[in-house]
């Protein structure tokens, strides 16, 4: 009963990630990231996403933060804190927001402020599905580790 | 390529730094590094790799990204290379235009890859500047 708790979760966690490879959430870079968690980093997946999650946090307020000024004009700084985003997202394979990024620094790079502003709208909107699908992708996970731990007692 | 089919370059005694200023790229990057037996080191961006140089520190290989703040990376590899240093320095950044790839390079680069990076560039970076022969 126990073991088939620990597939059931398993089968969940394979799901979830295929549909997310299949909607372009995710790329093959985040396989990257699995392949590098071992022994000696076992929440390394966890690790570096909320990582990623806290610089990108930090990142999007500032956007907002600068788009918002009625006096703003500095495109620089919002294709840096951009560059930054993109950079982060691809390297933990968050396609969908790499994407979305990329399109809202040619707006930038345009000196386009509706654009700015409808991007950023993009950014964030595709930033919270992927944490959400995260978060629910690390509960699964968790799950899982205890069933396997109440089915193998010491 | 499967964990057992990777190099273990730690009988080498290679030394890395990681030049970047994303903490994302900076965990990713390190862990590559020791997934390959590299030993390496990290910093924050192109000033804190020449102090880390001015204090006698020294690498075999360096991972320098583009875009930091204080110092770039163009910055940075112009300076290392005005100091003396030999270290195989390797450009990493997430776009580069043709006109600004060339930059990098004349700074003082011995290779540049696009990020993100992979177990696969890595070991192209190490094979290219001999760190590494693949059998």
């Amino acid at each position: 009963m126990l073991g088939l708790g620990v597939d059931r979760l398993q089968a969940d966690i394979n799901r979830l990630l295929a549909s997310l490879f299949h909607q372009g959430v995710l790329d093959e870079h985040f396989l990257q990231l699995q392949q590098l968690q071992d022994e000696t980093s076992p929440n390394f997946v966890y690790d570096v996403i909320n990582i990623y999650f806290d610089e990108s946090e930090k990142l999007l307020r500032n956007l907002r933060l600068l788009l918002m000024d009625r006096e703003f004009s500095d495109y620089k700084k919002i294709g840096l804190h951009l560059n930054q985003l993109v950079g982060s997202s691809s390297s933990i394979g968050a396609r969908r927001v790499r994407n979305v990024c990329v399109a809202f620094r040619s707006a930038s790079e345009l000196s386009n402020r509706p654009g700015c502003l409808r991007g950023l709208e993009v950014v964030e909107h595709e930033y919270h599905y992927l944490k959400n699908m995260m978060h629910e992708l690390f509960q699964l996970e968790q799950q899982r580790l205890l069933a396997a731990g109440v089915r193998y007692p010491i | 390529m499967t964990r057992e089919e990777l190099p273990n370059l730690a009988e080498s005694k290679l030394t890395a730094l990681v030049v970047d200023d994303n903490f994302v790229n900076q965990s990713i990057h390190q862990k590559l590094l020791a997934r390959l037996g590299i030993q390496n080191d990290v910093v924050c961006n192109g000033k804190e790799a020449v102090d880390a140089h001015c204090s006698g520190r020294n690498y075999d290989l360096i991972l320098m990204d583009m875009d930091m703040p204080i110092m770039n990376g163009i910055q940075a590899t112009k300076r290392l290379r005005e100091m003396g240093i030999e270290s195989k320095i390797a450009g990493v950044t997430t776009r580069a235009n043709e006109g600004e790839k060339k930059e990098f390079m004349e700074a003082g680069l011995n290779d540049f890859q696009e990020k993100p990076l992979t177990i696969s560039k890595l070991l192209s970076i190490l094979h290219k500047l001999d760190f590494y022969v693949q059998t």
